[in-house]
């Protein structure tokens, strides 16, 4: 089981031929995830590490099957990518891209809301089931399979968790980086609901941090429709306001957004927070 | 990046919103100058990227030129927050029969562009939410479709405008939204738009923020940044590609990845220190990445330790101690350094720092253990 993908997944590559789409696909095959295909336009025809480049998303779905596509296009191509994945009907599409203006995210957004696809990310590392199939740019090997699932609005963060969970002997389901945009496609509740649904993941460790009001509305949702046990960890109790920590999405605005204000609502949800990282195996 | 309310306000009038007649003044002379030519009464106000400058005295009217020439000269050099006057605005005054909050912003929660209108102008649209959050008309507005006109009727309706406004209230509120929409912005707000004293609206006040990831298709916005307010250190780090954040404490933070680094601040403090700053040297840790980093972090001069946190990932721990010691025998640091390495690898990565026994460098296995060593080593220093 796991949620969103596994060794089944067919996956395509938007941008197989740039730097970071070749250098990752290649990570991503290695792990042993099921890559059918790639598309670069202009570069249809060609085969790139033993795989097929298509020109377009519609052309390469119909040629392999494939139900998942992952995007690894410079940010000013990004809203077209990802359109052109909703279009061809991709079940899953998860953007790494970093940098995509707000107005072009407001606007998928609302034309995801129109369709069935899921969108992960933007500027998220991914997801990985262990064991079974990595998508996007997750060290696979710090991880292995297990009964925690984890999601992260975070990248490195994120990988620190699973790595120490792993150490700890202390298997994942899948874990998945919803990215730390403002505006993103998969939210927190999003990932908790699959989590909830699937039968292999026990507890759940959520990583959040400063900025809008997501871990707010997943703690009412943990509180209210949530039998499995969550742990959480909230990074930024040190960011002054106003100012953006890295993440276009990592600010606290107005006096909303603050790590206090997230931590209060996740504890009176019951969740046990963590006050570090390394806390989070021990109150597993 | 947020804009001056002179740059906000050309911009609006670009777009057919009527705002004052005034010009920028960077001296006294030129104020006198400014009110002379307005040939009218005036308000200065001082040009700074932060609120509170009229509570601070950077707003004054003047009815002549000599006493325009007065304020600016006292207003201009001011420390407002931090922020020093280096120009103020000259604008014609108004007489104001009252004073209205126009703004479009993106609702993070909504996920999509917002309108607001209240007929509480000029105060912080903060504060009026926090207190009377009925007194903010709201409409959402879809992306595909545009502000409609009905949408702006209602906002008119229920802040009570005189009707005979809502004509000129309505284009008003299109050119504020396509300002918006067109500018990548991520708040234009009018504040106040006022009725003035022939009973027209005017925008009197104006903020923009422009979203940062679309200035690459605005080369005219970008090249209105005023870098003035912001530390040195951060308009370096920015033109060299890294996220950095200067703080008020004495531990330098260099670490790959944003929320690892909020969490490596964060873990200096709950260990009874305070990060000297924030700093995403992003992935792979090459040799002169590390080096541009440690030079900015050093140019803190309230630095008392450098505290590394790298996870090696696919970049592995022994290639991160590699370019960590490239950049250590490029920069000379005097200042006790803790190195924690963690992923792939890291027993080699360590092993590498060690070896190389570098003076005043501790490596650290947990984030625990090094976040504890910055800390007593910061207070030592």
């Amino acid at each position: 089981m796991a949620i969103l993908a596994d060794s089944n997944t067919k996956l395509l590559v938007q941008g197989i031929t740039g730097r970071e789409g070749l250098f990752h696909t290649e990570q991503m095959i290695e792990y042993g995830t099921q890559v059918v295909g790639g598309v670069t336009p202009g570069k249809g025809g060609e085969w790139v590490l033993g795989k097929p480049v298509f020109d377009t998303v519609k052309s390469a779905r119909e040629s392999t099957g494939a139900n998942a596509t992952v995007i690894y296009v410079p940010a000013a191509f990004s809203a077209d990518a990802i359109y052109e994945a909703l279009d061809a009907e991709i079940e899953l599409i998860v953007c790494i891209t970093e940098g995509i203006p707000v107005r072009d995210m407001m606007q998928v957004r609302a034309h995801l809301d129109q369709g069935h696809s899921r969108l992960i990310g933007p500027n998220c590392p991914g997801l990985l089931t262990p064991g079974q199939a990595k998508i996007g740019i997750m060290p696979g090997h710090i991880a292995m399979p297990g009964s925690v699932g984890v999601v992260s609005r975070s990248g490195t963060l994120t990988y620190e968790v699973v790595y120490a969970l792993t150490q700890r002997g202390i298997g994942q389901s899948t874990c998945v980086g919803i990215g730390g945009d403002p505006i993103n496609g998969t939210s927190f509740i999003d990932a908790l609901r699959m989590f909830e649904e699937d039968p292999q993941t026990e507890k759940v460790v959520l990583i959040g941090e400063i900025g809008g009001t997501d871990e707010e509305k997943a703690a009412h949702f943990i509180a209210t429709a949530m039998t499995k046990p969550v742990v959480a960890f909230i990074a930024g109790q040190t960011a002054p306001p106003g100012k953006r920590m890295g993440h276009a999405g990592a600010i606290v605005e107005g006096g909303s957004g603050t790590a206090a204000d997230k931590i209060a609502a996740l504890h009176s949800a019951g969740v046990k927070v963590a006050e570090h990282p390394e806390q989070i195996a021990d109150l597993l | 990046m947020n804009l001056h309310e002179y740059q906000s306000k050309a911009r609006f009038a670009e777009y057919g919103i009527p705002i004052p007649r005034g010009k920028v003044a960077h001296s006294p002379q030129q104020a006198y100058e400014i009110a002379k030519e307005l040939s009218a009464p005036v308000v200065i106000k001082a040009q700074v990227l932060t609120g509170g400058r009229g509570k601070a005295g950077g707003v004054k009217l003047a009815a002549t030129p000599e006493e325009a020439e007065r304020h600016a000269d006292a207003i201009l050099g001011m420390d407002i927050r931090d922020h020093k006057v280096l120009r103020v605005l000259v604008d014609t005054a108004s007489t104001i029969q009252k004073e209205i909050y126009l703004g479009v912003t993106n609702d993070r929660a909504a996920r999509r562009p917002l309108i607001m209108a209240s007929a509480e102008g000029g105060m912080d649209i903060e504060e009026v939410n926090r207190v009377s959050p009925e007194k903010i008309i709201r409409e959402h507005i879809d992306p595909f479709l545009g502000l409609r006109d009905y949408q702006i009727r209602n906002l008119a309706y229920g802040i009570e405008l005189p009707r005979e406004l809502w004509k000129s209230f309505m284009k008003i509120a299109q050119a504020l939204y396509r300002c918006y929409v067109e500018s990548d912005a991520t708040l234009a707000e009018i504040n106040p738009l006022i009725i003035d004293g022939e009973g027209q609206l005017l925008a009197v006040d104006g903020k923009m923020s422009i979203d940062d990831n679309a200035l690459f298709r605005h080369s005219d916005l970008a090249e209105l940044r005023d870098t003035s307010a912001e530390p040195e250190a951060e308009t370096h780090a920015r033109a060299a590609g890294l996220s950095y954040i200067k703080l008020d404490g004495t531990i330098g933070c260099m670490v790959n990845g944003a929320g690892l680094a909020m969490t490596t601040m964060d873990m200096t403090k709950l260990f009874g220190g305070a990060p000297a700053n924030f700093l995403d040297i992003g992935g792979g840790a090459k040799a002169e990445t590390v080096a541009m980093a440690l030079r900015i972090i050093l140019s803190d001069p309230n630095v008392k330790a450098v505290l590394f946190n790298i996870f090696g990932g696919i970049t592995r721990c022994d290639e991160v101690a590699r370019g960590i010691l490239a950049a250590l025998a490029e920069v000379q640091v005097d200042l006790p350094l803790v190195v924690r390495l963690v992923g792939t690898n890291e027993e080699e990565g360590r092993a590498l720092l060690d070896a190389a026994n570098i003076p005043h460098m501790e490596t650290a296995r947990t984030l625990a253990e090094a976040a504890r060593k910055a800390v007593e080593a910061a207070q030592k220093a």
